[in-house]
């Protein structure tokens, strides 16, 4: 009897090692594949990544291109997207957890949320195209990638939003209301507050994906050669240019680097790479401070 | 307070409720003359009420969690519920704020007149927001917000409106004084609730109920969460809340019912079973069923 039970304690053991050995072999397969796609990327590219490459307007000589023009309509587009996505789908988020009824109509609006997220980009590019561009009149700008992507986004800042706001306990509201708080108190003081770094980092983690997006881009008609960049808001006098920028026409980083891809040189290829670590090194950048606030909120509040 | 103190309040006889019907306070053995002065209409045997819950039912959705409650809570008294889990003690407690209002499918059925405003609580016409102002709760675990020891206490004056600096570090001084904190954190007000132990979160979610100076307390099982030392603080603290509150307290711990209360009303299935004095409910309890609970021997 005893020396049956050593042996399926012997074998468990072993069912135990193995599937330890399995896990550590999937997560390095994961982390393989990312090390050899960035260190290819530095390989071709990391020579091409000085001063001038990143100041310079695209060029026809690949040595002397860059990606000025990219980078700030990438920059102007982010910030239209976060302008729009983030208020529109924080509310939509408080709305949706703590004011709608709990209802059919709610499970089906909540259902259809987390369908949009899955409808593939190049789907919203159309939508984008058909809505902005050509309905509102509002061109091959800035402003129609901006909002495009803002829609895209806006699922992700929904739920992340009303994830966050469920991590707060019952007894915290319930607090908040013995007091004679009304609902928008409850809200406005605490329930924000405290999911403020689960929306952030839910925030954070969209914009970064609307960095990378190409496809909708290229339906919204972004172009890939422009040797100027769009208004300053600051412009003089003042006021009456602030808004110029929203209907300029615009390159983003993405895009850049795809139609350097697809030029026949090797040249162009490097140029490609280069832009490449620029577009990742950003969107680690973004995802550390993610990682960052939701660390930092998570230390200053612990149910 | 000495044992002796703490029974030298005025008492009156217990009442066996039968069901629903029985009328409270007919049934009272004895009366005491120096009472009946100063009593309400209602129960002729009690001191001035703070409240009064009559035929009060309460419905989730259908299930019918309370069965016509009558139920008088003493000013500057603390009533007591004891009974099993899930006979709807935190229930009762939870309508005299309206806390249920919060939640879909919840029904009240009778009356929570509150003195002496003589407003039903529970009436459609009250505003569950003002209630919730006059009336203070503390939870079973204590929930002091995510901020400093000062914003959790300033917040039910905040609500109340009071802008002025000065006024509101007063108040929250007397407050933090009054549940025998404030030396404990004076030097560190701005803070985090949360460097705090779990008895003094307690306490200070004691003070934060009682900052904005409400009506009455509500305590649902304050100690639940909490060491007997720390217990024996909120315990002390109870008993000093009471010169100036009627405090209304659900508790599962028998010795502490009987320590720090002075009227006990014990409920089982939704029903209010016997009600009176803590020492009459403890020492000569009426029914078969409070004796068997108060004993030890079901529950």
């Amino acid at each position: 009897m005893d020396q049956q039970t050593a042996k399926i304690v012997a074998r468990r053991k072993r069912e135990d090692r193995l599937f330890k050995l399995l896990g550590i072999g999937c997560t390095l397969i994961a982390l393989a594949t990312l090390a050899v796609l960035l260190g290819n990327l530095l390989y071709t590219g990391f020579s091409r990544l000085d001063w001038q490459f990143l100041t310079s307007f695209p060029s026809r000589k690949a040595e002397s291109a860059g990606i000025l023009a990219a980078s700030v309509g990438t920059l102007a587009v982010i910030a239209v997207t976060a302008l729009t996505a983030v208020p529109l789908g924080i509310a939509a988020g408080v709305y949706m957890e703590e004011y709608a009824r709990k209802g059919r109509i709610n499970t089906i609006i909540e259902v259809n949320i987390a369908n949009l997220a899955g409808v593939p980009s190049v789907i919203y590019g159309l939508l984008g195209l058909g809505l902005f561009v050509y309905y509102f009149h509002l061109g091959h700008s800035i402003l129609s990638a901006g909002l495009t992507l803002g829609l895209l986004v806006l699922p992700i800042v929904i739920v992340a939003t009303r994830e966050a706001l469920r991590t707060i306990p019952v007894h915290i509201r319930e607090a908040a209301y013995a007091l004679g708080a009304t609902k928008w108190q409850v809200v406005r003081h605490h329930l924000v507050r405290y999911a403020l770094g689960g929306i952030s980092t839910g925030v954070i983690i969209a914009l970064s994906r609307a960095i990378g997006e190409t496809a909708p881009l290229i339906v919204i008609g972004a172009v890939t050669f422009i040797r100027f960049l769009p208004t300053s808001p600051f412009e003089a006098p003042f006021p009456h240019h602030a808004f110029d920028w929203l209907q300029s026409p615009f390159a983003v980083l993405p895009n850049q680097m795809f139609d350097w891809t697809s030029r026949p040189t090797e040249d162009f290829h490097r140029n490609a790479a280069a832009s490449g670590i620029v577009l990742i090194a950003v969107t680690l950048t973004l995802n550390a401070v993610a990682i960052f606030v939701r660390y930092r909120a998570r230390r200053n509040i612990k149910w | 307070m000495s044992v002796e103190a703490q029974f030298a309040q005025p008492r009156p006889g217990n009442t066996v409720l039968t069901g629903n019907t029985a009328p409270l306070g007919n049934t009272a053995p004895h009366q005491r003359p120096h009472m009946t002065e100063a009593s309400k209409p209602a129960s002729p045997q009690l001191p001035p009420l703070k409240a009064h819950a009559k035929k009060l039912s309460f419905f989730y959705g259908t299930h019918q969690a309370l069965h016509a409650i009558d139920l008088p809570l003493v000013d500057m008294h603390v009533t007591a519920l004891i009974g099993p889990s899930g006979c709807g003690k935190s229930t009762f407690l939870r309508c005299f704020n309206r806390i249920h209002d919060l939640y879909p499918n919840t029904r009240y059925d009778g009356e929570i007149i509150l003195y002496p405003s003589a407003a039903n609580i529970i009436s459609r016409d009250v505003d569950p927001i003002e209630m919730r102002m006059r009336i203070g709760m503390v939870f079973q675990k204590p929930n002091p917000f995510p901020k400093s020891i000062f914003e959790n206490v300033a917040y039910g004056l905040r609500l109340k409106g009071i802008r002025n600096a000065t006024e509101l570090k007063d108040r929250v001084e007397t407050a933090l004084k009054s549940t025998a904190i404030w030396e404990e954190v004076k030097n560190r007000l701005n803070k985090s609730a949360y460097d705090l132990s779990g008895g003094q979160q307690q306490r200070l979610c004691i003070a934060r109920a009682v900052a904005a100076e409400p009506e009455m307390l509500l305590m649902d099982e304050p100690c639940s969460a909490l060491d007997p030392i720390a217990s024996g603080k909120i315990e002390d603290l109870i008993r000093e809340l009471r010169k100036k509150y009627a405090v209304l307290i659900v508790t599962h711990n028998m010795q502490q019912a009987s320590r720090a209360s002075d009227y006990t009303a014990f409920m089982y299935m939704g029903k209010l079973v016997e009600f009176g004095a803590t020492t009459d409910i403890f020492t000569n309890p009426k029914s078969k069923e409070t004796e068997d609970y108060v004993t030890g021997r079901f529950g």
